[in-house]
């Protein structure tokens, strides 16, 4: 697949959004929209570890800060789109749900799984990272003097 | 000395059933779920996966549960379970700038963009004792207001623009990786702050503090101190571009320091980093004082002989893991080792004894 720059943007938004979904979430929603077409393992789900790394000070020389665990395969659909997926964690079943739709997006599916599948673990998470900052913003200090000493 | 003997098979299979049935405790008390330890205890499950360096809260939270609630028995067995995984990669470095913070403030400015974001903290609590929750209850929602989408920047960048504050250039030299490479001295600072972001707690609060009380004195304030999600990102060789792999909770401290200047250096404010997983801010605020206090040597300071400033000390010294193990080994049989001691020991008096005699006879 010759794949163009927005191409390429489009799949790794959908890539990181399946990484970051609940568990069984994108099995579900993947069930929900169509039946699961044939494919054959080109590598089958792997559980392994990524090393995370932060920088010291925030911006400087990198430093390994630990692991995370990670499950990866890729397969190809009968109609020949290869998937890959990396999502966080350690459930096979969601990897391979994520690297199906990886090929199905390249096939005449890619947009009724673009609003069966994507567009609903975007907006899950849209609103579960609102929540979370509007709780964050409920605990912002208001500063008010109290009294101003004088010279 | 080691020699094999055989025996005490029957005696520790039944030693391990007790166990699984006193890890259970009294059956008529519901049993504990995974879910409910990684819910309902998450500052353990965050410093298991923090000491552990493998961040899964699920398998953290087995841990617990497992270890009967010893989080550094939770930490060991994370770490055994860490060595099986085949290793896909390193990410790139998170861009904590970026964090979407539950919780940030700074102790520093009170007048910061983004400004001071409590998040659920224990500070201002009273540590009295809340029998309501011995009682079955429903918690009430935490109130909301409407977010500013805008982002928080790092509050060091301020002092930066002033020049006040030393710089942390950007610099993409691959880190040494203690998981990979035995621990060798010197060690340079991305090695330091590894060993230090795995290190124990309760060790790394100590040192921080023994810096506060005097030893290595590098007076700090807590400039930021931020806790939130940040996404981990990793290039994918097989699809030739970086795709997000998952999402972390960090906890990220920076200390700002007095410094009057040194041979090297003009008179500044010094950093301290701190960086650890989960919401674990005792911990980070503790590494960031360490890190601050073993910089002595590329800023040029005086090395006052205190602990904390003693890289070999202190990274020997600050992994659990390690000294559980060397320490606790001790109450494994040493049956051997103790009988030739104990024929040391009985020559030894003989030897006196008899010296003695020898006197009292002359």
């Amino acid at each position: 697949m010759n794949e163009t720059t927005a191409d390429i943007s489009a799949r790794k938004a959908w890539m990181g959004l399946m990484a970051k979904a609940p568990a069984a979430r994108v099995g579900a929603l993947l069930d929900g929209a169509c039946a699961r077409p044939d494919f054959k393992w080109l590598r089958p789900p792997e559980v392994g570890s990524v090393m995370v790394r932060g920088r010291a000070g925030g911006t400087g020389a990198p430093f390994n800060l630990g692991e995370m665990t990670v499950t990866r395969c890729a397969l190809r659909l009968a109609s020949g789109e290869v998937g890959h997926a990396y999502i966080q964690g350690r459930s096979k079943a969601d990897a391979e749900a994520a690297a199906l739709i990886d090929a199905l997006m390249q096939t005449g599916q890619a947009a009724t799984l673009q609003t069966a599948v994507l567009d609903v673990l975007a907006a899950d998470r849209a609103a579960l990272t609102k929540v979370r900052a509007e709780k964050a913003a409920a605990t912002k200090v208001d500063f008010f003097t109290m009294v101003r000493g004088e010279d | 000395m080691y020699v094999a003997v055989k025996g005490g098979e029957r005696a520790i299979e039944n030693a391990h059933a007790w166990l699984a049935e006193e890890r259970r405790g009294d059956p008529s008390v519901p049993e504990l779920t995974i879910a409910q330890i990684r819910e309902q205890l998450s500052l353990s499950v965050n410093r298991v996966m923090a000491e552990g360096s493998l961040y899964d809260p699920d398998l953290a939270a087995l841990a617990i549960k497992q270890a009967r609630g010893d989080l550094i028995e939770a930490v060991f067995l994370i770490r055994a379970y860490r060595t099986t995984l085949p290793r896909f990669g390193a990410s790139a470095p998170v861009a904590t700038a970026d964090m979407a913070c539950d919780r940030r403030v700074s102790a520093t400015f009170k007048d910061v963009p983004g400004g001071q974001v409590l998040g659920p903290t224990f500070d201002y609590t009273h540590r009295l004792l809340d029998f309501k929750l011995a009682a079955e209850g429903e918690t009430p929602p935490a109130p909301q207001r409407e977010a500013d989408p805008a982002p928080v920047p790092h509050v060091t960048g301020f002092l930066n623009q002033e020049g006040l504050i030393e710089e942390a250039p950007h610099d993409d030299t691959p880190p040494p990786d203690l998981t990979r490479e035995p621990l060798k001295m010197p060690a340079d600072r991305s090695l330091r702050l590894q060993a230090l972001s795995r290190a124990d707690e309760g060790f790394t609060l100590g040192l921080a503090y023994s810096t506060q009380r005097g030893y290595g004195r590098n007076h700090a304030f807590v400039g930021e101190l931020r806790i939130g999600t940040v996404p981990v990102e990793m290039e994918i060789p097989e699809l030739g571009f970086a795709i997000e792999i998952g999402e972390v909770t960090l906890t990220e401290c920076e200390t700002v320091n007095q410094f009057t200047g040194s041979k090297t250096e003009p008179p500044q404010f010094t950093r301290g980093y701190g960086l650890v997983f989960g919401q674990t801010e005792r911990k980070a605020i503790s590494m960031a004082l360490v890190d601050r206090a073993l910089r002595w040597e590329e800023l040029g300071e005086d090395d006052t002989g205190a602990p904390a400033q003693d890289a070999e000390f202190v990274l020997y010294h600050a992994d659990n893991i390690q000294a559980t193990g060397f320490l606790e080994h001790i109450k494994l049989p040493h049956y051997v080792d103790f009988q030739s001691e104990l024929e040391l020991v009985r020559k030894l008096r003989r030897d006196v004894q008899s010296t003695q005699t020898k006197e009292a006879a002359e």
